[in-house]
């Protein structure tokens, strides 16, 4: 079995670089569109908050494998032809940043209307009263959420393996057609995407630690 | 129209009313504010005092009736709204400083953002305003680590760097232990002495009557009277104004 690894290991590293690709751009896209749908969901505009709304109970309620299915059978059909890794990419996007989307809704309510009022008082925009005041607070209580939306990005790019993209999961199934080794071979990849998972979530704990010990998160206590 | 702008009242209301659903919290109100003028808006709990205070901004908006600041009629959204909100200054029960940002960064933060003013003298202004109220040490502080009564002469501070002509008080004492309550009074009635323009929600009888110029009594969301505080305290005319006095002076 060792000679899987030993004659295969550019091949299989190449998974996990995929992977790893995938997750991260997954990830950060999923990041920059959710918190703009977020901002729709709670801008003063009607038409932008239904438009929030609508995206999130759209991609919240599909399955990633239909998505995938969707963006690398469907587009082609209407004239878009993405590379197979960006349609993976795309899908990973599209789902997580509704997940995201909720997460900063839910950090956002938890900032209290006093500081908002405060920030109107003061003549600022609604968009300053995100970026400068509500948003920087919200962040400290969407690290832990946040850490999960990406491990469910990671371990939901798997899935790309279906549509033919060489993930980790697609290489280790190409190895098992040659060497009929499933259980060893699965047992391979699903420790690739432990040992990712872990990372990730050690990292959120460790931010939100930082985040704790500053006086930041000591003003949030006493002030309410 | 130049004329109007000379001799109107800073802040004017004309029937302001204010509906919560089916409850109505402010009818029909009419209150003139001339510039360097302090009045004081007292009444019972629910009375309409605050929900007129946060009119006067559109913190809250009316349901029905003319809000005129500088007899200009108040934005109803956007970036005009934002314009004239920079105009009006507003201290609140809570305090809401920013909690993730230093007392001078609380202070500096709308004048760098809001009025474009550069980085270097908004934060001198900022000293000067926390001099001001008497707190220059704690410049790098965060308002977690101030008492209540520091955290509110804070809030007056970061009010006061917009440099607006009126100043809207939504009972800024009534979330302060007693103990407290002095040094925010003290910093307001120098405000007051110094000719800024004040609408005060309050339940500090002592401040009404000294530091105030007029008193207005609310009583089921009506201004029901109004005066000098001296009238108003010895001779109040309503019995609501009777009733409310007794109440609160027996003690």
């Amino acid at each position: 079995m060792v000679e899987i690894l030993t004659d295969n290991w550019a091949f299989l590293l190449s998974g996990v670089a995929t992977t790893v690709g995938l997750t991260i751009v997954g990830f950060l896209g999923s990041l920059i569109v959710g918190t703009i749908a977020a901002i729709f969901r709670v801008s003063p505009v009607v038409p932008l908050r239904l438009v929030g709304s609508a995206y999130v109970e759209f991609f919240r309620n599909i399955p990633l494998l239909s998505l995938l299915v969707l963006v690398t059978f469907g587009l082609p059909d209407i004239g878009v032809l993405l590379p197979l890794f960006w349609c993976g990419a795309v899908s990973l996007i599209l789902s997580g940043s509704a997940f995201v989307c909720e997460t900063v809704r839910s950090g956002i309510n938890t900032i209290s209307i006093g500081q908002s009022e405060a920030s109107r008082a003061l003549g600022m925009s609604f968009t300053q009263q995100l970026a400068l005041v509500i948003l920087p607070q919200a962040f400290r209580t969407m690290v832990q959420p946040l850490a999960n939306v990406f491990i469910g990005v990671l371990i939901g790019s798997s899935l790309v393996a279906a549509v033919g993209v060489s993930d980790i999961t697609n290489v280790t199934q190409q190895l098992n057609i040659r060497y009929a080794e499933a259980v060893f071979l699965f047992l391979l990849s699903g420790a690739v995407y432990l040992i990712l998972g872990l990372g990730v979530g050690g990292a959120g704990s460790a931010v939100e630690r930082r985040l704790g010990r500053s006086r930041i998160a000591g003003g949030k206590a006493v002030s309410r | 129209m130049l004329e109007s702008q000379t001799t109107a009242p800073l802040v004017q209301l004309r029937g302001v009313t204010k509906y919560f659903g089916d409850f109505r919290a402010l009818d029909h109100v009419d209150l003139d504010i001339a510039k360097g003028e302090k009045v004081a808006l007292l009444g019972a709990s629910g009375s309409g005092k605050s929900t007129l205070c946060r009119c006067i901004n559109r913190i809250e908006k009316a349901t029905e009736g003319t809000i005129m600041i500088e007899g200009r009629p108040l934005p109803q959204e956007g970036k005009a709204l934002a314009a004239m909100r920079a105009e009006v200054g507003m201290v609140f029960q809570s305090f809401n400083l920013f909690p993730h940002y230093t007392v001078l960064e609380n202070i500096a933060l709308s004048p760098i953002h809001v009025r474009k003013v550069p980085k270097a003298e908004a934060t001198a202004q900022a000293r000067d305003l926390l001099a001001r109220v008497g707190l220059a040490d704690k410049a790098d502080s965060y308002p977690a680590e101030l008492s209540g009564g520091q955290q509110q002469r804070v809030a007056i501070a970061r009010a006061l760097a917009m440099q607006p002509h009126v100043l809207l008080f939504d009972e800024p004492t009534s979330a302060l232990d007693p103990e407290m309550i002095k040094e925010v009074l003290d910093v307001m009635t120098e405000l007051a002495e110094s000719g800024m323009t004040m609408l005060v929600v309050t339940h500090e009888m002592g401040f009404a009557r000294h530091a105030c110029d007029r008193v207005c009594f609310m009583d089921a969301g009506r201004i029901v009277e109004q005066g000098t505080p001296e009238g108003f305290f010895t001779r109040p005319q309503t019995d609501r104004a009777k009733d409310f006095l007794s109440k609160i002076l027996d003690h």
